[in-house]
């Protein structure tokens, strides 16, 4: 097992990761990073974040099978992981309990956070509830539009929203707002970062606490006969990706991560780091980015507010560069087909996130077959995202639309 | 022994602090940015930052933040900065260029420094990037004769001031408080504390910058820092003027007041 690629400790993953950021913050990270270090190893905190997870999340997440889904993907057999039943209703509350948490362990007081699709805003807001911290959460105009119920979902929680208008306001400019807030802050602060991406430790903290996934999920399949033959997720920055791959990194078992192409590659609106990017340093870790010849960040496109971000996690970077993980281009359209799919065949209605795994399952399922078996990180639900399907399938009266 | 601690040295025994005037190159314009960088030398500034603007400014507030956002649009190069660079040595002050990492990693290290000493360049200042980090870069610097600066901050530990005194060449560029840049009416008593610490932990010289916009400002920090850094207040004189000709007048009288204060050593 020396060699096992599986909880890669960072700060680096091959070339990838690092701790890219200003002087102000390095005492804050090393604090983070050593807490995190005695955190880890210390059973009170492991029985603490397991009770939150069983009692307040709902975990273990469940697997669902659904043949009438695969029924257009060629017939595999596919089964979801259903992490959008956890509280909150996605992934992203497995992250922020083991940060909040750690935020009360360093004696913090204030949490921020940024939030690209609502969801870890959602789900910081909720922590910062249960646990008596004050909250910021940074969400950038456009997608403060575009998810307008979780701004009042946040609010509603007693969390504070900042709408960042600088830059292309989205995600990556209110993950430069919080920075800003953090590097004033600091001394009070704790910054719980959504994704695995980031300087060190959030790349390998944020996978620790996602790998729950893929640690209850291989379990699950191994309980209903065995490994599926490949597992799907979306990638954003990866955290749902990195959280359930990680468990199967040592098996033969294919992994891919569906990237958000907008418009199409080809069209240059999209949101894929790997696929249309090439390495650089930006928000704090070396990986693959979406940027001009000068090394400035290109403004990415995605119907997906949580997946249109223009870098990725530097595990998914190394993952990528060594073989050990693909990762595939999965338009709007293509996305927005699969969301309306799981939605009619199963009564699942997915997070338009999850819709981009959901079609790069039903491409792999018509390549390799009704012989395959397909896992698949059904990373969150669409509640969130029903006005954005109404619009794009027409469903709203004429005048509204 | 460099250009920047020749000029540094040269302050200290006048009995005052440098200027060290902050500008991004391609606001409003790139001629009218090195326009405005000839004035500051004129008006009083010892050694000018030139800053590349860049799409994600994490250390920066809102005043330098939107002239870089502005400079992008207009479609600012990297490479400008090295016309600007040369401009800024030819009429006889010290150029050094303040940068995030991404551009200097996307040109490429060495020929980033090699273009940079050609152009008259003397050094770098790399708000991202700390010295543990920033070997290659520090490198590649050091090859082609460029000081390396960095950054330490209140909340530098002990072992990391050390760090990073041994690592920074030039000066240490101290931040007065913890935050953006932009003015502020006061920097407080931290600036000194830290200014202390740093040189007791070696460094020869060190230069305060964040949050300074006035003269009696100057004139505090000069009693204790070798140089004071200025960059918002200036780029706010160019911002708010109606044309160039009076932002150039406003920045020229905004640099006469600090240069003056920085002079004010009692």
């Amino acid at each position: 097992m020396t060699d096992s690629l599986q909880g890669a400790p960072g700060p680096y993953f091959g070339d990838f990761g690092g701790r890219f950021v200003p002087e102000a913050l390095q005492a804050a990270l090393d604090e983070l990073t050593d807490a995190y270090d005695k955190a880890r190893v210390d059973p009170v905190f492991h029985e603490e974040l397991t009770r939150l997870a069983v009692e307040y999340s709902g975990r273990p997440s469940i697997l669902t099978e659904v043949p009438r889904f695969a029924q257009h993907a060629g017939g595999a057999r596919v089964i979801l992981k259903r992490e959008d039943l956890n509280h909150t209703g996605s992934h992203k509350i497995n992250n922020v309990l083991g940060q909040a948490l750690l935020t009360k362990r360093i004696g913090k007081t204030r949490v921020i956070a940024e939030t690209g699709a609502g969801q870890h805003g959602v789900a910081t807001a909720t922590a910062a509830a249960l646990m008596d911290l004050e909250c910021v959460v940074y969400m950038g105009e456009e997608d403060t539009q575009r998810q307008a119920l979780n701004v009042a979902r946040m609010r509603l929680l007693g969390a504070t929203v900042v709408t960042v208008k600088s830059g292309s306001r989205t995600l990556k400019d209110a993950i430069n707002e919080a920075y800003r807030d953090w590097v004033t802050n600091v001394e009070t602060t704790n910054y719980i970062f959504g994704t695995a991406a980031g300087p060190h430790p959030f790349p390998a903290m944020v996978r620790d606490f996602q790998r729950v996934i893929g640690v209850e999920a291989r379990e699950q399949m191994l309980a209903i006969g065995g490994l599926p033959d490949a597992i799907v997720a979306c990638v954003g920055g990866g955290s749902n990706a990195i959280g359930i791959f990680d468990a199967f990194l040592d098996d033969d078992v294919r992994l891919i991560g569906c990237e958000a192409a907008g418009d199409g590659i080809e069209t240059g609106r999209h949101a894929s780091a790997i696929i249309g990017g090439r390495p650089g340093v930006l928000h704090g870790s070396h990986s693959f980015l979406l940027q001009d010849e000068d090394g400035q960040t290109l403004t990415s496109h995605s119907i997906s507010a949580g997946l249109d971000y223009p870098g990725v996690g530097p595990q998914h970077s190394w993952l990528a560069t060594i073989g050990r993980a693909e990762y595939w281009p999965i338009t709007d359209t293509e996305a927005m087909e699969a969301f309306r799919l799981l939605s009619e065949t199963e009564g699942i209605i997915p997070a338009i996130e999850s819709a981009h795994a959901l079609a790069g399952v039903v491409k792999l399922g018509q390549e390799e077959g009704p012989s395959a078996t397909i896992l698949v990180n059904l990373s969150g639900r669409g509640d969130k995202d029903v006005e954005t399907a109404a619009r794009w399938f027409g469903l709203l009266p004429e005048g509204e639309g | 022994m460099s250009a920047l601690t020749d000029c540094l040295r040269q302050a200290r025994a006048e009995g005052r602090a440098a200027l060290l005037a902050y500008l991004p190159v391609g606001f409003p314009s790139v001629e009218g940015s090195i326009e405005a960088m000839r004035t500051m030398v004129d008006a009083g500034a010892d050694i000018v930052e030139v800053g590349i603007p860049y799409s994600d400014p994490v250390l920066d507030g809102p005043i330098i933040e939107h002239a870089g956002e502005a400079a992008l649009k207009a479609g600012v190069r990297v490479s400008d900065a090295f016309v600007a660079v040369k401009a800024v040595s030819e009429v006889g002050a010290f150029p050094i260029v303040m940068t995030y990492y991404n551009p200097i990693l996307q040109y490429g290290l060495d020929r980033f420094a090699l273009d940079l000493a050609a152009a008259g360049g003397v050094g770098v200042i790399t708000p991202d990037l700390t010295p543990d980090i920033g070997r290659d870069w520090r490198a590649a610097a050091a090859r082609h004769g460029l000081d390396s600066i960095f950054l330490v901050a209140p909340s530098t530990t002990p072992e990391r001031l050390h760090m990073t005194v041994e690592a920074s060449t030039g000066f240490v560029y101290a931040t007065s408080l913890m935050g953006v840049t932009g003015e502020r009416s006061s920097v407080g008593n931290q600036a000194e504390k830290l200014v202390n610490r740093t040189r007791e932990a070696g460094a020869e010289f060190v230069c305060i910058g964040l949050g300074v916009s006035s003269g009696t400002q100057a004139s505090e920090i000069a009693q204790y820092a070798d140089g004071v850094i200025v960059g918002s207040a200036f780029v706010r004189a160019l911002a708010e003027a109606p044309n160039l000709e009076e932002g150039l007048k406003a920045l020229r009288g905004k640099v006469s007041e600090i240069a003056e204060g920085a002079r004010k050593r009692t």
